[in-house]
C-alpha cells in the first residue's frame, strides 16, 4: 500500500508545488509544465478541490507562465476524472480567456475548444454555453474577443432555444462597438457559417457577413473576404449572386488596398467557391483588374495566383480566357516596376506553358521567359530557373538555352552569396536536362569555381551539388572529369581548399562506392594519405575523418598496409583534436 | 498624348537597384539590401486613381478683389475647385492644374485667417468636404517593411505642396474667431474623427504635426466627440499593442493625451483609471517604446500628478513589464521610474518600496554599466534620498548584498566609484544598521565557503551563482543575473503571433 512510503514518494510533488509559487519566473514555468505529473499524483479528487482552485488564483502570474497553464489545462480532462469531471477546468480557462495577452487568450480559446468536445450534451448546456455568454457579454474587449472562437464548438451539440441565443450573442458580437472584438467576429464568421442551418446561414450570416464587409475600418472589411469562401461554398450556386457577390465585387475595388490584398490572396479559393460561371462573367474582370492595382502589393499577390487561377478556369474556353483577358496583363506585368512584382510573376509564370501548350508557349511565353531571365533583379532570373522542369516537358529546354547560359553564369557570380547558393542547388536539375555534353561545355568550370568560393556555406553546396552530378552522371564521368581536378587543388596553397579536396573526396567515395574501388584506392587514397602530413591541423583531422568515410570502400591490403600507419601516426599527433578523430576511425575501422 | 506608364529613362525608374554598393559584397549578410538599393521615392496617395477624368482647372478671380456680395459665393467656388485631386507622382502633369490648386488653396487660408465675417454657415459643408476630399485616403503600404522609425528615412507623402495648405486650411478654419462648434459639429462627426485618426498612421513626420495639432483644437472645440475621440484612441493603442506592433502616430496621441489627462476632473472616472492600467502601462511593452517613451511617462506623471492614489497601479505595472533582455529599455524605465519618484507622495512610495527596491537592486548588479548607472544615479536626487532616507531600515537591508558584492565585483570603474559614493551615504544615514548588515554579510559568507568548500564545488561561475541562490533564500536581496536563467529567458519568451502583422 502506499501509506507510509506515501510521503517520501509525494516529495517532488510537494517540491514542483512549492515552486508553483516560488518567485523566480523561470522555476514558475518548470513547474507549470509539469502540472499533468502533479496533477497524476495528486489523483483527480485532489486535482479538483485543490490544485484547480489553486491554479484559478494564480492568473495573475506572467504571461510566460499563463501560456503554459493554458496549453496544459486543455489536455486535463482525464486528470480532474474524465468526461464526467471536464467542467472542473472552465473557471481557470474562463479567466485565462480574458487575460490581455493574445497569446495567452487564443491558448485559452483553443484550449477550450478542445475541452468543449468532451463534455457531454447536457454538461455543454449547463457548464460550457453560460460561460460562453458571459464571456460575449463581459466588460473588457477580450473576453468577448475569445467568445468569439467558441460558438462553433457548441452550437451543433445544443438545443434549438440555447442555438437561438448562440446566433444572437454572435449578432451582437458582429456590431461590437470596439474594432477588435468586431474583427475577432469577423475572422470567426466562416467557420461558425458552416455549423450553421442552411436557413440561419441565408438569413442571419449574410446580413452580419454584408454589414462586417462594409465596416468602417479595413482591418475587419478584409477578414470578411476570408468569410466569403466558407459562406460561398456553403450556399447553392443560385444564392451566390444575390448573396454573395455584390459584396464580393465592392471587396476586389475596395479603397483600401489592405482589403483589394486579401482578395488577390484568397483568389484561388473564392474562384473554387464561386464555381465556373461567376468566374467567367465576375472573376475574370476583377482578377484584370488587380493584376493592373495601383498598389504593387495587390499586383505582387494576383500575380502568384496567375497560374492557379488559370489552371482552375473552365477547361471549354480557358485558352481563349487566358490568351485575351490574361496575357496582356501577365505581359505588362514582365516589365512592372516593382520587383517584387516581377518575381511574383517568374515564379509561377512557367507554369502556364503546360496549360496553353506547345505552340503558344513557343509564340507567346517564350519571349516573356526570354525577358524575365534578362530581368535586372536576380531573384527574377533565379525564379526563372528554379522553375524550368515546367517549361521542359511542353518544348524542351533547348528552346532556351542560348538565353539561359548567359543569366546563369551571372547568377553563378552574384555578388550575393545567397542568390549563388540558390543556382548551385538548381544546377543537378539543369544538368539532367541539359545533358552532359552541354553540361561540360558550359557548367562545368562554374560548378568547379564554386568549390573555392571565399564563403563556406557556398563551398559546402558545391560539394553537395558534385555528389548530386556524380549520381546523375555515373562514376566514369566523375573519374574523367570531377577526380583530377578535385585532387589539383589538394596542392592548394590555401588550406580552405585542400579542405575542399578532401571533402569532395567523402561525396565521391559515398556516390561511386564499392563498385569503383578502383578510383578509390588508385587515385584518391594516396592524395589523402599524402595529406595526413600537411601543417594545418584541419586539414589533419579531416583526413582522419576522410579515412573513416573511405575505409569501409578499401580492400583488407590496403587497409592494413595504407591506412593504418598513417592513423597511427596522426593518433599520436601533437593536437588534440587530429588524435581524437585519428583514434575515433582507427576504432570504427576496426584497426586497433 | 496619354501616358499611363513612365518611360525606362525616367528618373523615378528603380536604376539604381541594379549596382551593387561595394560594402555589400564584403557583407555576407546584406538580408535588407534589396530594399535599401531601391531608389527612394514618395508615397502616391491611393486616392489618386480614383478620379475617373481630369479636371480642367481655371483661375477664378482673386478673393481680395471680389466685391462683398459675391465673396462667399467665390470663396464655395474655390472650395469646390480645391476638391480636384492631382497625381504627384509624376511631376510634371498637369503644372497649370495644380498651381491654379495652389495659389486658391493659399488664398482660402489667407482668407480664413485674416477676415472676420467669412465663415458662414452654408460654406462649412463645403469645406469640411474639400478638407475631406484631399487629406482622407487609405495610407499606402509602407516602402520599407521594415520601416524602423529609428533608423530610416521616413517615406514622404507626394502631394504634400497640396495637403500641408489643406491641413493649413484646416487648423485656420478651426482656430478663426469666427468658428461656430454649434454649426461644425454637424459636419465633423464620428466618421469624420475616426478617419482622422487613422491618417496619424501616416509615415510622413510633417503630416502627423499637422494631425496632432488640429485633433488637439477639434477635442478643445467640440465637446460632444470627446468620449469618442479618447476611446478610438484606446482601440488604436490597444491594437497597436497587442495585434500589430505598429503604428507611427503613438508619440502624437500620446501627446495629446498628456494634455487631456492634466484635464480630467476629479475624482478621476473608473473609464480613465482603466485607460491607465489597461492601455498606458501596457504600452510599456511595445518593441518601438523608444520613440514614445517620452510622451507616455508624460502621461503616467501626469496621472499621478491629478490623483497620488494611482501610483501602486503604475509602479506595480512597471514591476511587470520591466525588460528582461533589452538593456536599452531598461534605461527608459529606470528614468520613467526616476520621473515619478521625483513627484511620488512619501504614503504611496512606502507601499511600493519594497518590490521596487529589489528591482533597482537587480538594476545595479546589471553587468550592463549604462543600467547599473541609471539606477545608482537615483542617490543623486535629493528627493529620493530624502524618502531613502526616511526608510533607511526597510530599504538599505534589500539593497545591501547587492551594493557590497557589486563594488568588489562590478568590472566598470565608475560604477565601482559609484557603488561606494551610495555605501558612503549608507553609512552616514544609519551607521549602526550598515554595521549590522556588513556584519552578517560577512557571517554568510564564511558559512557559504565553508559549506562550498565541504561540497567540493569548483569553477567560479559555479561559485558566484550558488551565492546569488542562498543570498536569495536568506531573503536578501533579490538574485538578478544567473547565467543560465538569462539564456533560457531569451529562447522561451513567447513570440507574439500578429494575424494582421503581414499585411500592415
Amino acid at each position: 500500500m502506499a501509506g507510509a512510503d506515501g510521503d517520501d514518494s509525494l516529495y517532488p510533488i510537494a517540491v514542483l508545488i512549492d515552486e508553483l509559487r516560488n518567485e523566480d519566473v523561470q522555476l514558475r514555468l518548470n513547474s507549470i509544465k509539469k502540472l499533468s505529473t502533479i496533477a497524476l499524483a495528486l489523483g483527480v479528487e485532489r486535482t479538483r478541490t485543490e490544485l484547480l482552485p489553486f491554479l484559478t488564483d494564480t492568473i495573475y502570474d506572467e504571461d510566460e507562465v499563463l501560456l503554459a497553464l493554458a496549453e496544459q489545462l486543455g489536455n486535463f480532462t482525464m486528470l480532474v476524472g474524465g468526461p464526467e469531471y471536464v467542467h472542473c477546468l472552465l473557471p481557470p480557462l474562463e479567466s485565462l480567456a480574458t487575460v490581455e495577452e493574445t497569446v495567452v487568450r487564443d491558448k485559452a480559446v483553443e484550449s477550450l475548444r478542445k475541452i468543449s468536445q468532451e463534455h457531454s450534451p447536457v454538461d455543454l448546456e449547463v457548464h460550457f454555453e453560460p460561460l460562453v455568454k458571459r464571456l460575449a457579454s463581459g466588460d473588457w474587449f477580450t473576453s468577448r474577443t475569445s467568445a468569439c472562437g467558441l460558438f462553433s464548438v457548441c452550437y451543433p451539440r445544443v438545443s434549438s432555444t440555447v442555438k437561438a441565443e448562440i446566433r444572437q450573442h454572435f449578432r451582437t458580437l458582429c456590431s461590437d462597438d470596439t474594432p477588435m472584438v468586431r474583427r475577432a467576429a469577423a475572422s470567426k464568421l466562416g467557420e461558425f457559417a458552416k455549423v450553421l442551418e442552411l436557413d440561419y446561414v441565408k438569413s442571419d450570416i449574410i446580413s452580419l457577413f454584408t454589414a462586417l464587409a462594409s465596416d468602417e475600418q479595413d482591418s475587419v472589411r478584409l477578414l470578411a473576404v476570408e468569410a466569403c469562401v466558407s459562406i460561398a461554398t456553403l450556399l447553392p450556386q443560385e444564392d451566390l449572386e444575390t448573396l454573395v457577390m455584390p459584396t464580393l465585387r465592392q471587396a476586389a475595388e475596395d479603397k483600401s488596398w489592405r482589403v483589394r490584398y486579401m482578395v488577390a490572396d484568397k483568389f484561388s479559393e473564392l474562384q473554387k467557391a464561386v464555381g465556373p460561371e461567376i468566374t467567367k462573367n465576375d472573376l475574370v474582370p476583377a482578377f484584370q483588374n488587380l493584376l493592373k492595382d495601383c498598389e504593387a502589393e495587390v499586383r505582387a499577390a494576383a500575380a502568384n495566383k496567375v497560374k492557379e487561377f488559370c489552371e482552375n478556369l473552365p477547361e471549354d474556353n480557358r485558352e481563349q480566357i487566358i490568351m485575351t483577358h490574361i496575357l496582356p496583363c501577365v505581359k505588362e506585368l514582365v516589365s512592372d516596376t516593382n520587383q517584387h512584382v516581377k518575381s511574383a510573376l517568374a515564379s509561377v509564370i512557367m507554369g502556364l506553358s503546360t496549360i496553353l501548350g506547345k505552340d503558344n508557349t513557343i509564340e507567346h511565353l517564350l519571349p516573356l521567359f526570354l525577358a524575365q531571365l534578362k530581368d535586372e533583379c536576380p531573384e527574377v532570373r533565379l525564379n526563372i530557373i528554379s522553375n524550368l522542369d515546367c517549361v521542359n516537358e511542353v518544348i524542351g529546354i533547348r528552346q532556351l538555352s542560348q538565353s539561359l547560359l548567359p543569366a546563369i553564369v551571372e547568377l553563378a557570380e552574384d555578388a550575393k552569396w545567397r542568390v549563388r547558393l540558390a543556382i548551385i542547388e538548381y544546377m543537378p536539375l539543369l544538368a539532367g536536362q541539359l545533358g552532359v555534353e552541354f553540361f561540360d561545355e558550359k557548367l562545368n568550370t562554374l560548378c568547379m569555381a564554386w568549390l573555392i568560393d571565399h564563403v563556406y556555406a557556398i563551398r559546402e553546396a558545391a560539394t553537395c551539388n558534385l555528389m548530386k552530378l556524380v549520381e546523375k552522371f555515373g562514376a566514369e564521368w566523375a573519374q574523367n572529369t570531377i577526380v583530377p581536378k578535385v585532387l589539383g587543388m589538394a596542392n592548394d596553397p590555401n588550406y580552405l581548399h585542400r579542405m575542399t579536396t578532401l571533402f569532395c573526396i567523402n561525396v565521391i567515395v559515398h556516390c561511386c562506392g564499392y563498385p569503383y574501388r578502383e578510383i578509390t584506392t588508385k587515385q584518391m587514397l594516396p592524395v589523402v594519405l599524402k595529406m595526413s602530413n600537411d601543417q594545418v591541423a584541419n586539414v589533419r583531422f579531416n583526413v582522419a575523418k576522410s579515412l573513416q568515410k573511405i575505409g569501409p570502400v578499401l580492400d583488407s591490403n590496403a587497409l592494413q598496409t595504407e591506412v593504418k600507419p598513417v592513423l597511427e601516426k596522426l593518433a599520436s599527433d601533437t593536437d588534440m583534436d587530429v588524435k581524437y578523430f585519428a583514434q575515433e576511425a582507427i576504432s570504427v575501422l576496426a584497426l586497433a | 498624348m496619354e501616358t499611363t506608364k513612365l518611360p525606362p529613362s525616367s528618373p523615378s525608374s528603380p536604376t539604381t537597384s541594379f549596382s551593387v554598393p561595394s560594402a555589400e559584397k564584403v557583407d555576407g549578410f546584406p538580408r535588407r539590401s534589396m530594399r535599401r538599393a531601391r531608389q527612394r521615392r514618395s508615397h502616391s496617395s491611393s486616392q489618386f486613381r480614383y478620379q475617373s477624368s481630369q479636371v480642367e482647372l481655371t483661375p477664378l478671380p482673386l478673393l481680395k478683389d471680389a466685391p462683398v456680395a459675391e465673396l462667399h459665393d467665390l470663396f464655395c467656388k474655390k472650395l469646390q475647385q480645391c476638391c480636384v485631386l492631382f497625381d504627384f507622382l509624376d511631376c510634371v502633369a498637369d503644372l497649370k492644374g495644380k498651381e491654379i490648386k495652389r495659389a486658391a488653396l493659399n488664398e482660402l487660408v489667407e482668407s480664413v485667417a485674416t477676415s472676420r465675417g467669412v465663415l458662414i454657415e452654408p460654406l462649412y459643408p463645403e469645406a469640411i468636404k474639400m478638407i475631406s476630399v484631399n487629406i482622407f485616403r487609405t495610407l499606402p503600404p509602407s516602402e520599407n517593411p521594415e520601416f524602423d522609425p529609428e533608423e530610416d528615412e521616413p517615406t514622404l507623402e507626394a502631394s504634400w505642396p497640396h495637403l500641408q495648405l489643406v491641413y493649413e486650411f484646416f487648423l485656420r478654419f478651426l482656430e478663426s474667431p469666427d468658428f461656430q462648434p454649434s454649426m461644425a459639429k454637424r459636419y465633423v462627426d464620428q466618421k469624420f474623427v475616426l478617419q482622422l485618426l487613422e491618417l496619424f498612421d501616416s509615415e510622413d513626420p510633417r503630416e502627423r504635426e499637422y494631425l496632432k495639432t488640429i485633433l488637439h483644437r477639434v477635442y478643445g472645440k467640440l465637446l460632444g466627440l470627446r468620449a469618442y475621440i479618447r476611446k478610438q484612441i484606446n482601440n488604436i493603442f490597444l491594437r497597436f499593442i497587442y495585434e500589430t506592433e505598429h503604428f507611427n502616430g503613438v508619440a502624437e496621441l500620446l501627446e495629446i493625451l498628456g494634455s487631456i489627462i492634466n484635464g480630467f476632473a476629479l475624482p478621476l472616472k473608473a473609464e480613465h483609471k482603466q485607460f491607465l492600467v489597461r492601455v498606458l502601462i501596457p504600452l510599456h511593452t511595445a518593441k518601438s517604446l523608444s520613440i514614445f517613451h517620452a510622451q507616455l511617462a508624460y502621461c503616467v506623471v501626469q496621472f499621478m500628478e491629478k490623483d497620488a492614489t494611482v501610483t501602486e497601479y503604475i509602479i506595480r505595472g512597471l514591476l511587470k513589464y520591466w525588460p528582461k533582455t533589452c538593456t536599452q529599455k531598461e534605461v527608459m524605465f529606470l528614468g520613467e521610474i526616476e520621473e515619478i519618484l521625483d513627484v511620488i507622495e512619501p504614503s504611496q512610495f512606502i507601499r511600493v518600496q519594497e518590490p521596487l527596491f529589489k528591482q533597482i537592486a537587480a538594476c545595479i548588479s546589471s553587468p550592463h554599466f549604462q543600467v547599473a548607472e541609471r539606477a545608482l544615479y537615483f542617490w543623486n536626487n535629493e528627493y529620493i534620498l530624502s524618502l531613502i532616507e526616511e526608510n533607511c531600515q526597510v530599504i538599505l537591508p534589500l539593497v545591501f548584498a547587492t551594493l557590497y558584492r557589486v563594488s568588489k565585483e562590478h568590472w566598470n570603474q565608475t560604477i565601482v566609484s559609484l557603488i561606494y559614493n551610495v555605501l558612503k551615504t549608507f553609512m552616514e544615514m544609519n551607521s549602526k544598521l550598515f554595521d549590522d548588515l556588513t556584519a552578517s554579510y560577512k557571517v554568510e559568507k564564511q558559512k557559504l565557503k565553508k559549506k562550498l568548500v565541504a561540497d567540493g564545488v569548483q569553477g567560479h561561475l559555479h561559485l558566484s551563482s550558488s551565492v546569488m541562490h542562498i543570498k536569495s533564500k536568506s531573503s536578501q536581496a533579490k538574485v538578478c543575473y544567473n547565467l543560465n536563467d538569462i539564456n533560457q529567458k531569451v529562447f522561451c519568451f513567447p513570440s507574439k503571433h500578429k494575424h494582421y502583422s503581414k499585411h500592415f
